[in-house]
C-alpha cells in the first residue's frame, strides 16, 4: 500500500493506463501545459506528449463530440470536463451521441469514452459553479455512471473506467483532490464497475451513499456511535451499474435506511434506490426510508447560505434518529 | 452633444487641444474617465485585500488592467441601455451604476449585496441599472444578451445591448450561433471581446487559428479593432458604435485589445509557464490604462500630481467606504434561503422536495 492524495491516484491511473493502451488519450482544458485545472494531469504532458494529452479550446460541445466520434473510431478517449457544471453545454454529445452509439448501431459501434471531471460543490463558488449532476447521466440507458470517494476507489475504478467498452461518466470531487488514502501499489488494480463497498459495519440503521459524501456519513456514523447507534456505511461507488444486491443486503440486515446525497432530491439516485428497496425488501423494512440531500435549491454563495443548504452529518443524523423513531 | 464637447475641448489650452479634440472629448470628460479608473482599480484592491483575510471566498476574478473596458465602453451608454458581462464584471456593474456599496457586499455575502449575498463575485445583477449580469459559464451570456437585442427591437426601442466575454469564449458554438441570429435580425447588439490574449493559462494563440478580428467576418457583421488600453480611444469608439447601432446600424463586434495583469482568478498565478513574469512586468509598465491617461493629461496640462492626489484619495475612500459597508451589512437571513427559487408559491402543488423546514 502506498498513501497519496486522490489527485495522485487518479494521475496515477491516467498514466498507467496510458502505458498500456497507445489508443488511450487525454483532452480537455488547460490538462497539459498547465497541468490540468486541479493538476489531476501534472506532468503528464512531458511524459506523453502533445499527441496524447491535448489543450483544447473552451469548446464543450464540440471536444466531447470529437471523443465520441474518435471513440466510434476505435481510440478510448477520456474527456476532461474542467467540472461537470460545464458539461451542460456537451450533455447532447454524451447522452444523445455516445449513450445511444451502441443501440442505434445494433452493436457495431461500441463507445469505450471516459468523460471525468469534478462534480458537486466545492465552496462558495454559487449556484452556476457548485451541482452534483450524477443525475443527469445515470437517467439515460447506455451510460455508467462512476462516483468515487477515496484514493483506492479514485485509481481502481479510472482504470476499470478506462478499459470499459461503454461510456463513463466519472464523476470526482473537488474538494476531494487533497485527500488522502492507502491506495495498493499493484500496477492492474481495477475495482470492477458495479460493486459497492461497505465503509462502515453496523447493525442498527444503514447510511447508503455515494461519491465525497461517504466522509459525511462517516462523519455521522462517528457522532451515533457516541450515542450507542451502529452505522452500515454502504457507498455505492457505481451509479449504474448499481449493486443491488448490495444495498438489499444492508437493508436486510438493519431494516431501516437513509439515502444521503449531494444533489437535489427530485428524481434523485436517493429516490431511484428508495423504490427499488420497497419493490424488493419492502417486508424488511422497519421505516420508511428517508433522504438527506442538498436543500431543494440552487446554491447560494454566502458562505452562512451554503452551509445551511449542503447536506451534513447532522441532517444525517436527524434522519438516522427519525428511522429509528428516536 | 458631439459639438458641445468639441467646443468645451477647444477652449483649452492649445497643448491640450489636439489629442482630445482628434476623439471629441471634452477635458472634465477625461478627468472623469480618469476618476472612474481610480475607483475600479482601488475597489478591486480591495477585494483583494478582503479575499486575502477570507472575507470573500469563492472565485474572485479581477478587472485589474482592464479598466479602460469598463469606463470607456459604458460610460458613453444611456441608462436605459442594457449591459451584459462574464464574471469579471465587478467595475462593469460600478461603470453601469452599480452601486459600489452593493458591488462589494455582494463579493462579501452579505444581505445589502446586489443580490442579497446570494450571487457573489461572479453573479451581480441590478436590473434598475440594467446591467444584467454576472454569468459564470464561459459563452453563456452572448445568448441572452442577443435575446436582449431581440426584446428592444420587438419592443422598437432606441436602446442597445452591449455584451462583453474573454478571447476565450469565442470559441464557444453559442458565440457562433448568436452572431449568425444577430445578423440575420439585424438585432442592436454590440458584442464586445476583452481581449486579454489568455483564456486562463491558455494563450489565444494557441486555439485560434485566426485573428480575433476575423471571428465575425462568416457572420457578415462589421468589426472593430480597439485599444482597450487608450481609454479616449475606447470612448470614443463606443459613443460611435452606440449612436449607429441605435440607429440601426445592426449588430456589431469589437476585438478591444486588452491585458490582465492579475492571475486568471485570486486563486491562480499571475505567470508561470504560460506566460512570462517580464511580460506582465512590461505591460504593466507600458500598458497601464490609468497612467497613459495620467501621462496624457499632465503632459497637455489638465492635471498636475496635486490633482491626481486627491482624485485618488478619493477613490480610496470609496473603496474603503464600500468595503466598511459591505463588513457592517448583515449575513443574509435563514428565509433568504428558500426566498426567490421561484417568481412565486404556488397555490396548488408541492415545490420543493427536500423534507426539510422552511
Ligand atoms: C463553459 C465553461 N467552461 C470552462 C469554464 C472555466 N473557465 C472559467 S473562465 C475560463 C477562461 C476564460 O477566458 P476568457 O474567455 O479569455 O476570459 P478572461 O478570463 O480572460 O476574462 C475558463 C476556462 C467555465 N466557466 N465555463
Ligand atoms: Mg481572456
Amino acid at each position: 500500500m502506498a498513501v497519496m492524495t486522490y489527485r495522485e491516484a487518479l494521475n496515477e491511473a491516467l498514466r498507467e493506463e496510458m502505458e498500456r493502451d497507445p489508443d488511450v488519450f487525454l483532452m480537455g482544458e488547460e490538462v497539459a501545459e498547465y497541468d490540468g485545472a486541479y493538476k489531476v494531469s501534472k506532468g503528464l504532458l512531458d511524459e506523453f506528449g502533445e499527441k496524447r494529452i491535448v489543450d483544447s479550446p473552451i469548446s464543450e460541445l464540440g471536444f466531447t463530440g470529437l471523443g465520441v466520434g474518435a471513440a466510434m473510431a476505435g481510440l478510448r478517449p477520456v474527456i476532461e470536463f474542467m467540472t461537470f457544471n460545464f458539461a451542460f453545454l456537451a450533455i447532447d454529445q454524451v447522452i444523445n451521441h455516445a449513450a445511444k452509439m451502441h443501440y442505434m448501431s445494433e452493436g457495431q459501434f461500441s463507445m469505450p469514452i471516459v468523460f471525468r471531471g469534478p462534480t458537486g460543490a466545492a465552496l462558495q463558488l454559487s449556484a452556476q459553479h457548485s451541482q452534483a449532476c450524477e443525475t443527469y447521466y445515470s437517467h439515460a440507458p447506455g451510460c455508467k455512471v462512476v462516483t468515487p470517494g477515496t484514493p483506492a476507489d479514485a485509481k481502481g475504478l479510472l482504470k476499470a473506467a478506462i478499459r470499459d467498452d461503454d461510456p463513463v461518466a466519472f464523476m470526482e470531487g473537488e474538494l476531494l483532490y487533497n485527500f488522502k488514502g492507502e491506495v495498493p501499489e499493484d500496477d492492474d488494480f481495477v475495482i470492477p464497475l458495479g460493486v459497492a463497498d461497505l465503509k462502515r459495519e453496523g447493525s442498527d440503521v444503514s447510511i447508503v451513499t455515494h461519491g465525497k459524501m461517504i466522509h459525511v456519513a462517516l462523519q455521522a456514523a462517528g457522532k451515533l456511535e457516541k450515542d450507542g447507534i451502529e452505522a452500515d456505511v454502504l457507498d455505492l461507488r457505481t451509479i449504474r451499474p448499481l449493486d443491488m444486491d448490495a444495498i438489499l443486503e444492508t437493508a436486510k440486515k438493519t431494516n431501516r435506511l437513509v439515502y444521503l446525497e449531494e444533489g437535489w432530491p427530485y428524481a434523485g439516485t436517493g429516490a431511484q434506490i428508495v423504490s427499488m428497496i420497497q419493490e424488493e425488501a419492502f417486508d424488511y423494512l422497519d421505516a420508511p426510508i428517508l433522504r438527506v440531500t442538498q436543500a431543494d435549491i440552487p446554491m447560494p454563495y454566502a458562505k452562512n447560505l451554503e452551509m445551511m443548504a449542503k447536506p451534513s452529518a447532522d441532517h444525517v443524523v436527524e434522519a438516522v434518529n427519525k428511522v429509528l423513531y428516536r | 452633444m458631439a459639438q458641445t464637447k468639441e467646443k468645451k475641448a477647444k477652449k483649452n489650452s492649445k497643448k491640450a487641444g489636439s489629442l482630445l479634440e482628434e476623439v471629441g472629448i471634452s477635458e472634465e470628460l477625461a478627468l472623469d474617465l480618469l476618476r472612474d479608473m481610480l475607483l475600479y482599480r482601488r475597489f478591486e484592491e480591495k477585494a483583494e485585500e478582503a479575499y486575502a483575510i477570507g472575507k470573500i471566498g469563492g472565485f474572485c476574478h479581477l478587472h485589474i488592467g482592464q479598466e479602460a473596458g469598463a469606463a470607456g465602453c459604458i460610460k458613453p451608454l444611456r441608462s436605459d441601455d442594457y449591459v451584459m458581462s462574464a464574471y469579471r464584471e465587478h467595475t462593469q456593474a460600478i461603470a453601469k451604476g452599480v452601486p459600489p456599496r452593493a458591488v462589494m457586499a455582494e463579493l462579501y455575502g452579505r444581505a445589502d449585496g446586489s443580490s442579497g449575498g446570494k450571487g457573489g463575485s461572479m453573479h451581480i445583477f441590478d436590473a434598475e441599472h440594467r446591467f444584467m449580469g454576472g454569468h459564470g459559464i464561459v459563452g453563456g451570456q452572448v445568448p441572452l444578451a442577443t435575446g436582449i437585442g431581440w426584446k428592444i427591437k420587438y419592443r422598437e426601442e432606441d436602446t442597445v445591448c452591449v455584451v462583453f466575454m474573454g478571447d476565450a469564449a469565442v470559441n464557444q458554438g453559442a458565440f457562433h450561433e448568436s452572431l449568425n441570429m444577430a445578423a440575420i435580425w439585424n438585432l442592436p447588439v454590440i458584442y464586445v471581446v476583452e481581449n486579454n490574449e489568455y483564456g486562463m493559462g491558455t494563450a489565444f494563440s494557441r486555439v485560434s487559428t485566426t485573428e480575433m478580428v476575423k471571428k465575425s467576418c462568416a457572420h457578415g457583421i462589421p468589426a472593430h479593432v480597439v485599444n482597450g488600453q487608450d481609454v479616449l480611444e475606447t470612448y470614443a469608439s463606443f459613443r460611435d458604435l452606440a449612436e449607429e447601432v441605435r440607429n440601426g446600424a445592426g449588430p456589431q463586434f469589437v476585438d478591444l485589445q486588452t491585458y490582465r495583469f492579475r492571475g486568471h482568478s485570486m486563486s491562480d498565478p499571475v505567470s508561470g509557464t504560460y506566460r512570462s513574469t517580464e511580460e506582465v512586468d512590461r505591460a504593466k509598465k507600458e500598458q497601464d490604462p490609468i497612467a497613459l491617461l495620467r501621462d496624457i493629461l499632465m503632459k497637455e496640462d489638465l492635471l498636475d500630481s496635486d490633482a491626481l492626489d486627491e482624485m485618488d484619495g478619493e477613490a480610496r475612500t470609496m473603496a474603503q467606504d464600500a468595503a466598511d459597508f459591505a463588513d457592517a451589512s448583515p449575513k443574509p437571513d435563514r428565509e433568504a434561503l428558500y426566498r426567490n427559487v421561484w417568481a412565486e408559491e404556488n397555490e396548488h402543488g408541492r415545490l420543493f422536495f427536500d423534507g426539510r423546514d422552511r
